[in-house]
C-alpha cells in the first residue's frame, strides 16, 4: 500500500494545525443544537467524536463542511489550514471548492452513499475533475486515477470495479470506494461520520485500518465519529465526548477511557464494559433516554439522567482542564470524591 | 431494455439496496435493512403486451413508408364503399374509394408523431422544471409549483383548440398545445421524484464532494428520476394519441388529405349505419395503441416504482 503516500499538493507547513473550531453555535428555528463548541486537530492526529444519537456528532461534522440546511444560524468560527477564510458564514461557492479538496467525509451507509445510475470509477472520476481547476479537466487521465485509487483501497479488479454499478459491489467494497472518492484530492481533513457501523465486524477491521493508513499517509487530520469505543480505541489517539449539543470532556483516548471525569463519559464507558457484565450479567445503563432538542435542561445538560446531580448542577459547570482539547465540565467530576 | 442496469430511485420503503443487487452481494456483508425478496424483478405481463401493441403500431408506420396496398390519398370513383374481405381491398373502401388499410397503415405515422411531439413537448420542458422546483429556495419553487398547477386547471383539448385557433389547424401546433397541457404531470412527478432523491445520502456525498446543484441536478437527480420519466412518458403517449383523435373528430387535428385515424372516424360518422365498419376499423386501432401504451407504461412503473412491489 505504498501507492497511499500520493503527495501532490505542498501543505502548508508553517502550522501542525488543522483544524481550529471555535464557540461553534448552531440553531434552528427554535432549537439551539450545538453550544460553544470548542477544538481542534493537529495534522496527523486522528481524534474521536462520541456521544449517544442526538447528542450533535453529525451536526458538527455536516458544519465542519458547511453542510448545514440553509435556515441554520451558526455563529463562531470554523478555520482549516489552507483556506484563508472562515468556513463560518462562508458563500456557498467557496465552501463548494473546499469540500472535497480540503476537507473530505466518509458517510456512515455505504449503500446510500453512492449514486446507483453511475459507474463507480466515474464517481471517483467525478470528485478529482470538480477540483482539477480549468487546465486539469482530463477525463481520461482522471479515469486512470480513478482506477489507481480504487486499486489503493484494496479493491480487487479496479479496472473492473471502475466499470461496475454500485449495487454489484458488496458493502464493504461500496464502503471502500467511498473512501476512495474521500481521499482522492488528499484532503488536509477528512471526517468520517460513523463509518463502520452499517458493515460487518469483519469487514469493519478492514476498513477502519484502511481509513487509518489512507490518512497516515498523507499526513491528513481524521475526525472520526463513532459511538463504538472501542473502534475509537483502536484509531484515535484523542477523543471528544459530546453530548446535548456540548462538548462535555476532551483529552487523549487513554487518559479518557482510563480514567473518565465526566459522569456522562463514566456512564458511556460502563455501558460498553464487557468484564463488569460478566460479573453481574447485564450491562450498566445511563438511566433515561437522550431528550429530544431543546428538551436539554438548562445548566448541565446532563443532570436530568446524572445520578451525582445536585443543585449546583442548575447552573452551566465551567470547563475544568490546562485547554479546550483536555479537559471537562462537570460540577461532580468522577475520581474527585477521594481527594475532597 | 437494461433492466438491471437501470436501477429505481432509491424511495423510503425501498430500503437501502436496489433488489437487483442482492444477488451479487455475499450474506456476510448483506445489509440487515435489505428487503427480504431475493428474485430480481421480472417485468410482468403488461409489460409485454403493451410492447406488442405499440411494436405493432411502430411496424405498421414503418412498412407504409416502403409499401402500402394503394395510394392512400387516391380517390377511386369506381371502388367506393367497398366491403371488409374485397380481393382489392383486405378492409374495405370509404365513400371517395380510398383504400381504408393504406389509410390505418399511414395513419399509424401520424398517431406516432403526435405523440412524440407531444411527450417530446411535456417532457423537454416538464422534466428540468421539476428538478429546477425541486432543488430550488422555497420562495422560487413554490410560485413555480403554483403556476404549474394553474396549467394543470386549464382543459387541455380547450388549450389544443385555442391554438388552432390561433396557429391555424395542422398536426404539429395540437400536438404542442397537447405536449404543454402534460407538462404539470411531467413537473409535478418529477419534482417529487426529485426530491426524494435530493434527500439520499449520495447527494450529500455529492455535495460534500464539493458538487455544484447543476452538477448535481444533470448528474445525480435526473438519471435517478429517469424511471419515473419514462412511465410518465409513456402514459402522456396514450394520452396523446387519444387527445389526436378527438382534435381530429372535431376538426382541429390533422388536416386532410393527411390520413389520421381521429379523421377517419370524423368522415365515418354520416355513413355510420349504412357502413359501420369505416367507424370500427380506425376506432379499433386508436383502442389498441391507446391501450398499448398504458400497458406499457403500467408495466414499466411495476419495474420502476418501489411502492407497486408488495401489490404485485
Amino acid at each position: 500500500m505504498s501507492v497511499l503516500a500520493a503527495e501532490t499538493r505542498p501543505k502548508d507547513a508553517s502550522t501542525s494545525r488543522v483544524l481550529d473550531v471555535q464557540g461553534l453555535d448552531v440553531r434552528l428555528g427554535r432549537f439551539h443544537l450545538l453550544h460553544d463548541v470548542t477544538f481542534s486537530i493537529d495534522r496527523g492526529e486522528r481524534v474521536g467524536l462520541i456521544g449517544e444519537s442526538g447528542s450533535g456528532k453529525s451536526l458538527t461534522s455536516l458544519a465542519l463542511l458547511g453542510l448545514l440546511p440553509d435556515d441554520a444560524h451558526v455563529s463562531g468560527s470554523i478555520r482549516l489550514a489552507g483556506v484563508g477564510h472562515d468556513l463560518v458564514g462562508a458563500r456557498e461557492r467557496d465552501l463548494a471548492a473546499i469540500r472535497g479538496r480540503d476537507v473530505a467525509m466518509v458517510f456512515q451507509e455505504p449503500m446510500t452513499a453512492l449514486n446507483p445510475t453511475m459507474r463507480v470509477g466515474d464517481q471517483v472520476a467525478e470528485v478529482i475533475t470538480i477540483h482539477a481547476g480549468r487546465g486539469g479537466r482530463d477525463k481520461r487521465a482522471a479515469r486512470a486515477r480513478a482506477v489507481e485509487l480504487l486499486d489503493q483501497v484494496g479493491l480487487p479488479d479496479p479496472g473492473d470495479a471502475a466499470r461496475a454499478y454500485p449495487h454489484q459491489l458488496s458493502g464493504g467494497q461500496r464502503q471502500r470506494v467511498v473512501v476512495a472518492i474521500a481521499l482522492a484530492n488528499d484532503p488536509s481533513l477528512l471526517v468520517c461520520d460513523e463509518p463502520t457501523t452499517a458493515l460487518d465486524v469483519t469487514v469493519q477491521a478492514r476498513v477502519l485500518d484502511l481509513i487509518v493508513r489512507g490518512v497516515s499517509a498523507r499526513d491528513a487530520a481524521l475526525l472520526f465519529i463513532t459511538h463504538d469505543l472501542s473502534v475509537v480505541a483502536t484509531v484515535c489517539e484523542r477523543v471528544l465526548v459530546m453530548y446535548g449539543g456540548r462538548v462535555v470532556e476532551a483529552g487523549p483516548v487513554t487518559e479518557v477511557f482510563r480514567r473518565p471525569r465526566h459522569r456522562y463519559t463514566q456512564g458511556l464507558l460502563a455501558a460498553s464494559d464487557l468484564d463488569s457484565a460478566a460479573a453481574g450479567g447485564r450491562l450498566p445503563t445511563i438511566r433515561g433516554t437522550v431528550p429530544s432538542a431543546g428538551t436539554f435542561p438548562d445548566g448541565c445538560v446532563f443532570r436530568s439522567r446524572c445520578d451525582h446531580a445536585t443543585e449546583v448542577c442548575a447552573t452551566e459547570p465551567a470547563w475544568a482542564g490546562p485547554d479546550p482539547g483536555n479537559g471537562f465540565a462537570c460540577h461532580h467530576p468522577a475520581g474527585a470524591e477521594r481527594a475532597s | 431494455m437494461s433492466a438491471d442496469l437501470t436501477p429505481r430511485p432509491a424511495g423510503p420503503l425501498d430500503g437501502p439496496t436496489p433488489a437487483t443487487a442482492e444477488a451479487t452481494l455475499p450474506p456476510d456483508e448483506m445489509p440487515p435493512t435489505a428487503s427480504p425478496s431475493g428474485a430480481r424483478r421480472r417485468p410482468g405481463a403488461s409489460f409485454f403486451v403493451g410492447l406488442g401493441l405499440v411494436g405493432l403500431v411502430v411496424l405498421m408506420a414503418l412498412v407504409s413508408f416502403v409499401w402500402t396496398p394503394h395510394d392512400p390519398t387516391f380517390v377511386d370513383a369506381s371502388a367506393r364503399l367497398r366491403p371488409i374481405g374485397d380481393p382489392d381491398y383486405p378492409l374495405g373502401t370509404d365513400k371517395l374509394g380510398r383504400d381504408v388499410l393504406s389509410q390505418i397503415l399511414v395513419g399509424a405515422r401520424t398517431t406516432l408523431f403526435v405523440g412524440l411531439v407531444a411527450v417530446g413537448v411535456a417532457g423537454l420542458v416538464g422534466v428540468p422544471l421539476g428538478i429546477v422546483a425541486a432543488m430550488a429556495p422555497r420562495r422560487a419553487g413554490e410560485p413555480l409549483m403554483r403556476g404549474i398547477d394553474l396549467l394543470l386547471a386549464f382543459p387541455a383539448l380547450l388549450l389544443a383548440i385555442m391554438f388552432s385557433a390561433v396557429y391555424g389547424g395542422s398536426t404539429l401546433v395540437a400536438m404542442v398545445a397537447i405536449g404543454i397541457a402534460s407538462v404539470p404531470s411531467f413537473v409535478r412527478l418529477v419534482r417529487s421524484g426529485s426530491l426524494q432523491v435530493l434527500s439520499t445520502e449520495y447527494v450529500l456525498a455529492a455535495r460534500a464532494a464539493g458538487r455544484g446543484p447543476w452538477a448535481i441536478g444533470v448528474h445525480h437527480v435526473l438519471p435517478n428520476v429517469s424511471g419515473l420519466v419514462i412511465v410518465q412518458a409513456s402514459v402522456s403517449f396514450a394520452i396523446a394519441v387519444l387527445a389526436e383523435a378527438a382534435l381530429s373528430f372535431l376538426g382541429f387535428g390533422t388536416p386532410p388529405p393527411t390520413p389520421s385515424w381521429g379523421r377517419m372516424l370524423q368522415e365515418s360518422q354520416e355513413l355510420l349505419f349504412a357502413a359501420p365498419r369505416l367507424a370500427i376499423v380506425p376506432g379499433i386501432a386508436i383502442a389498441l395503441a391507446v391501450l398499448g401504451f398504458n400497458l406499457l407504461g403500467d408495466g414499466l412503473r411495476d419495474h420502476y416504482d418501489p411502492r407497486m412491489e408488495d401489490r404485485r
